[in-house]
């Protein structure tokens, strides 16, 4: 059982939630994830490490409620448990591991989109802790869907915030965002980082590959284990199979099967879930 | 001599294919003592060598024809700690029964059966025949709690040890609990009470981590005094085919499909974990596993086939579940190998592309190999194809932990006495020295390497 020690709503339908798991805390890195379990019966759902405190023993987690199992863990409070809460797990940024003096020489782009802006939290302010030169072109919806906007400013070198209704900041969407800052006010990148929804990640992929910037992604498909056991995870790169839960989350944006991926991971959604797998099943008797 | 064994009672096929409780009733007092008497009591056993773990047989039925049910589990006890499960899942046909006199001119004497009989009895009467040692101070670690890190933490914890058991998955077993569905080896009344009496012997169980990620075996030795380590891992890396459209939705490995089935219990209404219900499925493999998702598949209210590429003769499965299996209506499809799997528009499986084999010349297994008859392909129409092709062992533990050898599978390389690995202080048995084996092989496995450990931290500490 894991202690919540903080709740908070970041904006409607997205909580952050300060968990306490001593042993995940102390061996966390930027890049990886959890599986968590809200309760007895829960079903194990892969959230990115968003933060995390080794003094404290705490790892942070942002989720935005969609179906049940995100839905069972926001009506969780502070002082309430998780049931299980096991990670660190996929691969850590490739960047962690880099020289600390090469990567000062880079300048480095991160593409944030909705909820995804939590998991690229972790990474630019291990970035900006080294000194490093960090942009981050953050898309939302719309002003009142923005999170984390003030810890994102503190930990980048610029933040662009584009809206998709221009309630805040550049009106249009993060792929427009970057292209101007490309073509337009003639910035530079070494490296792109994109994470957020699968549809945002192809089309930053897509984009990056025509300007000529290398891409990592982070893949979020279903998942079952996390450890490597059950390829439910399983997505194509440059035409070879992985299991994005050991041999990523992290891959190169431009040899993704995004098609693919995107496909697969509409296999279990739970309100066209087991009821809408039931009724589907029916449909196709007919 | 009576030459055939006393019927198991079992569920009816027809409603047993409805439901996911126990298959098999196993015996009652008044069958286990009739079927005991059938055995001969010999002088040279042929039954006792079969067994991996050479159980006194014909001493443990002895003790059962007197009626004496705590003595026979006593007997059992000194060469099995599993004897519930093993009773259940061993393939006994090729172990003991198979080499029972009486088999040869009758029905061999149901000696797993009669095993499961006394364990559960015993169990339900609350028979207690554990001795502990005084405590010794010195703490091992077990990583994973399947058979193998099972049987090696409480014969550690009989000699005294200060045993911690790490384990992945949010619920101890290994495959007993993720991978053998419950209709064949029930959760809650035997593994879950297998576990408790580990716990009551004072074995500590922290679940939900993984060695090598939440914490690395150096810092089990470096930080928290770990003296000595047991890998009982398993082998659960899936393998899959490699064929085209693979990765169409509804393609699954068995360990995918059998994991949300059993320790998500995705067939329950009352938990969250969905899990495909495929009119028609299709498992690709024939051995225990790709039977267990079948029935499953059945049970889940699909029309379930069996591919593969061999003939009858080689199946790897157990007997009995290939007759259960039959009997509960899966349709077997042998000497058929698929080639490719077609989707529909939205990319979901909609058949399976197979062709035809005959069998040639054998290969390095003994078994004849499968050979493609030219212009035989076919179509099998399914909307979910279950992979069940083998597994090898998880490659974290050996890359994250320095000085562990394998072999080119991936298998931890040990010291078969003493059960040590390449690396001093680090042991390891069961799947994960060997690739996937048997439930008994491993728990033996797991009890080797205690004894190892023992020698080991007593020479090196005790002295
Ligand atoms: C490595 C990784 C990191 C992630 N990090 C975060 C994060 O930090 N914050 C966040 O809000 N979300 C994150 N997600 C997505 C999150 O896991 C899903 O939103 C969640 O599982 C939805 O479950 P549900 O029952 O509430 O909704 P459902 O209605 O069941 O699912 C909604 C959508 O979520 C996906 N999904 C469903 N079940 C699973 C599953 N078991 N595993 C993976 N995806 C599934 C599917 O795409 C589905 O279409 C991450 C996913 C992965 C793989
Ligand atoms: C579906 C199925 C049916 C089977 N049917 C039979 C049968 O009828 N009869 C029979 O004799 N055998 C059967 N087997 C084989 C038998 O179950 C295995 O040989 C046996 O379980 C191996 O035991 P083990 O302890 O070595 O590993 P496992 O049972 O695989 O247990 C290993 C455990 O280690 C954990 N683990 C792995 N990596 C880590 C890590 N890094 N950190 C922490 N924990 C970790 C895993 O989560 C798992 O719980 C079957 C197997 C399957 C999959
Ligand atoms: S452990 Fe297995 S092989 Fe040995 S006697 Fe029991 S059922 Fe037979
Ligand atoms: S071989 Fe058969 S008859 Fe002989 S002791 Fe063993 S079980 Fe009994
Ligand atoms: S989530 Fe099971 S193998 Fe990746
Ligand atoms: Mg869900």
């Amino acid at each position: 059982m894991y202690l919540i020690t903080k709740k908070e709503e970041l904006t409607e339908n997205i909580y952050w939630m300060d968990v306490c798991a001593p042993r995940v805390a102390k061996s966390a890195k930027p890049g990886q994830f959890l599986i968590v379990k809200a309760g007895e019966k829960g079903e194990r759902i892969p959230l990115t490490i968003c933060d995390y405190d080794k003094e404290q023993g705490t790892v942070s987690i942002v989720f935005q409620t969609l179906g049940d199992s995100t839905k069972k863990i926001a009506a969780l409070n502070e002082g309430e448990y998780l049931h299980d809460f096991v990670g660190p797990l996929g691969n850590p940024s490739e960047l962690v591991f880099e020289d600390p003096e090469e990567l000062r020489k880079k300048k480095i782009l991160f593409v944030a989109g909705g909820v995804g802006t939590a998991p690229v939290y972790p990474q630019i302010k291990f970035l900006h802790d080294l000194g490093v030169d960090v942009d981050v072109v953050l898309g939302t919806k719309s002003k009142t869907t923005l999170i984390l906007e003030d810890k994102m400013k503190g930990a980048c070198t610029n933040l662009y915030v584009c809206t998709d209704d221009g309630s805040y900041g550049f009106k249009g969407m993060v792929t427009d965002r970057v292209k101007a800052l490309v073509e337009n006010e003639g910035k530079t990148y070494d490296l792109c980082v994109a994470i957020g929804p699968m549809i945002m990640m192809k089309f930053v992929s897509k984009l990056t590959k025509e300007l000529g910037i290398h891409t990592i992604v982070s893949l979020n498909p279903i998942m079952v284990d996390g450890t490597g056991m059950c390829g439910a995870c399983r997505v194509t790169i440059d035409g070879k199979v992985k299991f994005a839960c050991v041999d990523g989350p992290e891959f190169d944006g431009h040899l993704i099967d995004f098609d693919e991926a995107m496909r697969r991971q509409a296999m279990y959604k739970t309100v066209e879930g087991k009821k809408a797998i039931l009724q589907e099943n029916k449909e196709r008797e007919h | 001599m009576r030459l055939n064994k006393v019927p198991v009672r079992e569920q009816d096929p027809e409603v047993r294919k409805r439901n996911f409780s126990e298959v098999s009733f196993g015996y009652n007092m008044e069958e286990a003592m009739s079927e005991a008497e059938r055995c001969l009591n010999c002088k040279k056993p042929k039954c006792v060598p079969a067994c991996p773990v050479a159980i006194d047989i014909p001493g443990f039925i002895r003790e059962l024809k007197d009626g004496n049910v705590g003595e026979a589990a006593k007997v059992i006890a000194r060469s099995s700690c599993l004897p519930a499960v093993c009773g259940r899942v061993c393939p006994q046909e090729e172990q003991c029964e198979g080499s029972c006199i009486v088999g040869l001119r009758g029905e061999a004497v149901n000696i797993g059966k009669l095993e499961r009989f006394v364990a559960d009895w015993s169990r339900q009467n609350n028979i207690e025949f554990t001795e502990k040692q005084p405590a010794n101070g010195m703490k091992v670690a077990v990583i994973g709690s399947g058979p193998a890190g099972l049987s090696c933490a409480g014969d550690l914890a009989k000699m005294g040890y200060d045993v911690t058991i790490f384990e992945a998955l949010h619920e101890p077993g290994g495959v007993l609990v993720y991978g053998i569905p419950e209709f064949r080896l029930p959760k809650e009344a035997v593994v879950r009470e297998e576990i408790n009496l580990l716990k009551k012997l004072g074995v500590k169980l922290e679940t939900n981590v993984i060695i090598g990620r939440t914490v690395t075996i150096e810092e089990l030795f470096r930080d928290e005094d770990f003296k000595a380590v047991f890998v009982g891992s398993g082998a659960g890396l899936p393998k899959f085919m490699g064929i085209p459209g693979e990765n169409s939705n509804g393609v699954m490995s068995a360990n995918e499909y059998l994991t949300r089935a059993n320790l998500m219990k995705a067939f329950r209404n009352d938990y969250d974990t969905p899990i495909t219900m495929g009119r028609k499925v299709a498992v690709v493999g024939a051995g225990n596993v790709a039977m267990d998702a079948a029935r499953t598949a059945v049970r889940l209210g699909a029309e379930a086939y069996i591919v593969y590429r061999r003939s009858e003769k080689e199946i790897p499965a157990r007997i009995e579940e290939v007759h259960h299996a039959k009997e509960e209506g899966v349709i077997f499809n042998l000497l058929v190998n698929p080639v490719a799997i077609l989707a529909d528009e939205k990319g979901w499986v909609k058949g399976l592309r197979c062709v035809r084999m005959e069998l040639g010349e054998p290969d390095e297994s003994g078994r004849r190999r499968p050979v493609e008859m030219k212009g035989s392909e076919f179509d099998i129409e399914c909307d979910s194809v279950i992979m069940s092709l083998g597994t090898s062992p998880n490659p974290l533990i050996a890359s994250t932990t320095e000085g562990i050898s394998t072999n080119r599978h991936g298998c931890i390389l040990i010291d078969e006495a003493s059960g040590e690995s390449s690396r001093e202080g680090i042991f390891a048995g069961g799947d994960a020295v060997t690739g996937s084996a048997t439930v008994i092989l491993a728990m033996s496995a797991g009890r080797k390497a205690a004894a190892g450990i023992d020698k080991y931290i007593k020479g090196k500490y005790m002295r």
